[in-house]
């Protein structure tokens, strides 16, 4: 029998971090995400699996927190909102530089600075362009539903481990907060075999220790070791790929649009079709590795295309760079938390692409 | 004679502890990193341990620790390794974990991460080496410069108006009920020697009972950052460091020693 039950986004992603077999979480209160270990404190996840909670004193405590558990094959989670996951940048690129494995949710609020606690997508460079030092990157998963903050709890560890990098999953204040529906599967056993390949679990007799560093003085050893992770990163560039089409096939237009300005989108155009308008969605599910074969192979069939996004203008880039020259391509978002209506998106995928 | 008949396991009196490495250690000759990390490898090898040890390494000229010491480690960045052992702990509590910092990582960049890993008891090992210096990056004050002591970025001497007082770290984290044994030792003669790793001993032996954090301090020296020879740098350390950083354990059995 199914199990549903109406929860927060953020609480969906603290269920779906338990029942993924998380071994701990480690954070620091922020809105609006602080459901998540509200919930978790709440849920004593400790008497249902073992699982560690810790409110930290800091965002950078609980990145390093996290990067301590990861580094002994530990399934280690973290989540905050935009000002607190700048502030966990150096761990996140030493996590990367090293390797390890963990799960990251960042619930966007508006910003530049303390911005505001209201919903944002503006971190969408920090999160796929790197936002720490050094050629890394992350795997940025972009859940629309609350359905899908439960669901890529698992896809993220399981991406996390079998990569052994850092995944992010790049949510939003609207998702973080709205309620829904959401089925819940089944509990995993947490991990008890740990792959002493890289692990630390203690030098086991007659057996070489494990370390784990991002450091390497040795440049050239460096630049290897540099080479090597964008081998990797290339392999997630060709297997990870995730993205849902909606309404394309006798689409003449095209809303690319990710978390919460997907879903609008979703009403956009019902409202657009009503009218005549034959409008599709791309909503790209993983922001890195970017789904820019996709879209440029429907991109040619389109009278316009319109990024949508709760920001200035970021994830637009990577549309234009996707589909090159030859497709008009516009940007249409709102920022500073405000969120904008289907009618106002519609309004604007007139005025830009069909009136010009 | 050949080398191999005087090296007979009967006229063996002292061996490096298997838990040191053979790499050649990095550390400047004459510097207390090397005979720290010895101790320290020698009470996890008495205790019979390795297999049950996590160590993590810091940002500071020990930043290679773990080329040295032969158990699994993990590399922190600059300050905060209480928080990675926290983590590790959390996750493993049956291991025994430990950081070793020196005074820039634990006393400026990582204070918080070391406070509030004191304050909640986490139950781990700190081993602190605090040289007055930020020996790693070139000679710089740090929060433990003696005042009026000259380093490349107090070249005049450590101003208190305007760099602030040195930081009494260890005497701070004694005051907090999370930990349990905190001392303040050195490594520059024998006899401190032995009682530095005694103090390592009970430390790690305290991690085993469960009782809370264990700092031990080790006030050591850095001959290329003060500019002085080695047995130069010792006296140096000796007249100026001991009375502001008086050596001798603060806190036992989670109770303060002397009124501290
Ligand atoms: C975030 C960050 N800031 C600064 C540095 C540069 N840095 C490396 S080691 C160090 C000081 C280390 O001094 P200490 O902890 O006293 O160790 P010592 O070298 O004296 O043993 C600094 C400032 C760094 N690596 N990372
Ligand atoms: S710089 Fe100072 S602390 Fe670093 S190895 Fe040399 S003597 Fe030791
Ligand atoms: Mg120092």
């Amino acid at each position: 029998m199914k199990e549903l039950k109406l929860m927060k986004g953020n609480e969906a992603a603290a269920e779906g971090a338990i029942r993924a077999g998380a071994d701990g979480y480690f954070g620091y209160p922020i809105t609006p995400q602080s459901e998540v270990m509200e919930y978790l404190m709440a849920e004593q996840p400790e008497k249902r699996t073992g699982m560690v909670v810790l409110q930290a004193e800091s965002e950078l405590a609980a990145i390093n927190m996290v990067y301590g558990a990861a580094s002994t094959g530990k399934k280690a989670m973290t989540s905050s909102s935009s000002p607190g996951i700048s502030l966990m940048q150096e761990g996140i690129s030493y996590l990367a530089g090293a390797e390890l494995p963990c799960l990251i949710l960042n619930v966007v609020r508006g910003g530049p600075g303390l911005g505001t606690i209201q919903p944002s997508q503006a971190d969408y460079f920090q999160s796929t362009k790197g936002g720490g030092h050094g050629d890394y990157r992350l795997i940025v998963l972009a859940p629309s539903s609350v359905q899908e903050m439960f669901d890529f709890a698992f896809l993220g560890f399981d991406l996390a481990f079998k990569y052994r990098n850092p995944v992010l999953m790049l949510s939003d204040g609207l998702i973080g907060q709205m309620m829904e529906k959401v089925e819940l599967r089944e509990q995993l056993p947490r991990t008890t075999y740990f792959d002493r390949s890289w692990t630390l679990t203690g030098k086991p007799d007659g057996q070489e220790r494990n370390i784990v560093t991002s450091l390497d003085l040795d440049a050239s050893r460096q630049e290897v070791h540099n080479q090597h992770l964008q081998e990797k990163y290339r392999k997630c560039q060709a297997n990870e790929v995730r993205y849902e089409l909606l309404n394309t096939e006798d689409a003449e237009y095209l809303f690319v649009a990710y978390g919460s300005s997907a879903r609008i989108c979703q009403k956009a155009i019902q409202l657009g079709r009503e009218e005549g308008i034959k409008i599709g969605l791309l909503r790209p599910i993983t922001l890195w590795p970017y789904p820019a074969k996709p879209l440029a192979e429907l991109a040619p069939g389109m009278k316009g295309i319109l990024s949508v996004e709760q920001s200035a203008g970021q994830m637009v880039e990577d549309v234009r760079l996707s589909v090159g020259c030859g497709v008009h391509i516009e940007h249409f978002g709102r920022m500073g938390g405000m969120i904008p209506t289907p009618e106002e998106v519609l309004e604007n995928l007139k005025k830009l692409l069909i009136t010009k | 004679m050949d080398i191999k008949d005087i090296i007979k396991p009967e006229n063996l009196v002292y061996q490096k502890t298997p838990l040191m490495t053979d790499k050649p250690l990095s550390y400047c000759p004459g510097c207390g990193h090397g005979t720290a990390h010895r101790i320290l490898m020698e009470v996890i090898e008495e205790m019979g341990i390795q297999s049950e040890t996590i160590g993590v390494a810091p940002v500071g000229c020990s930043v290679l620790a773990y080329d040295f010491m032969n158990v699994d480690m993990v590399g922190a960045s600059h300050g905060r390794a209480p928080a990675v052992a926290t983590g590790i702990k959390r996750c493993w509590p049956e291991k025994f974990v430990y950081t070793y910092q020196g005074d820039g990582d634990l006393a400026a960049i990582g204070t918080a991460e070391t406070i509030h890993a004191c304050n909640r008891g986490e139950n781990i090992t700190i081993i602190f080496i605090n040289n007055g210096i930020y020996g790693m990056t070139g000679g710089q004050m740090a929060p433990t410069t003696l005042k009026g002591m000259k380093t490349s970025t107090s070249p005049y001497g450590r101003d208190i108006e305007t760099m602030g007082n040195p930081l009494k770290m260890t005497e701070l984290v004694a005051q907090l009920p999370g930990t349990c044994y905190v001392t303040r030792q050195s490594v520059h003669s024998p006899r401190n020697v032995r009682r530095a790793k005694k103090a390592i001993r009970t430390a790690f032996e305290s991690q085993k009972g469960k009782k809370g954090t264990s700092l031990v301090e080790i006030v050591s020296n850095c001959n290329s950052g003060w500019k002085l020879e080695p047995v130069a740098a010792n006296d140096w350390m000796v007249e100026n460091m001991f009375p502001f950083f008086p050596l001798g354990d603060i806190k036992v059995d989670g109770k303060l020693v002397n009124n501290q």
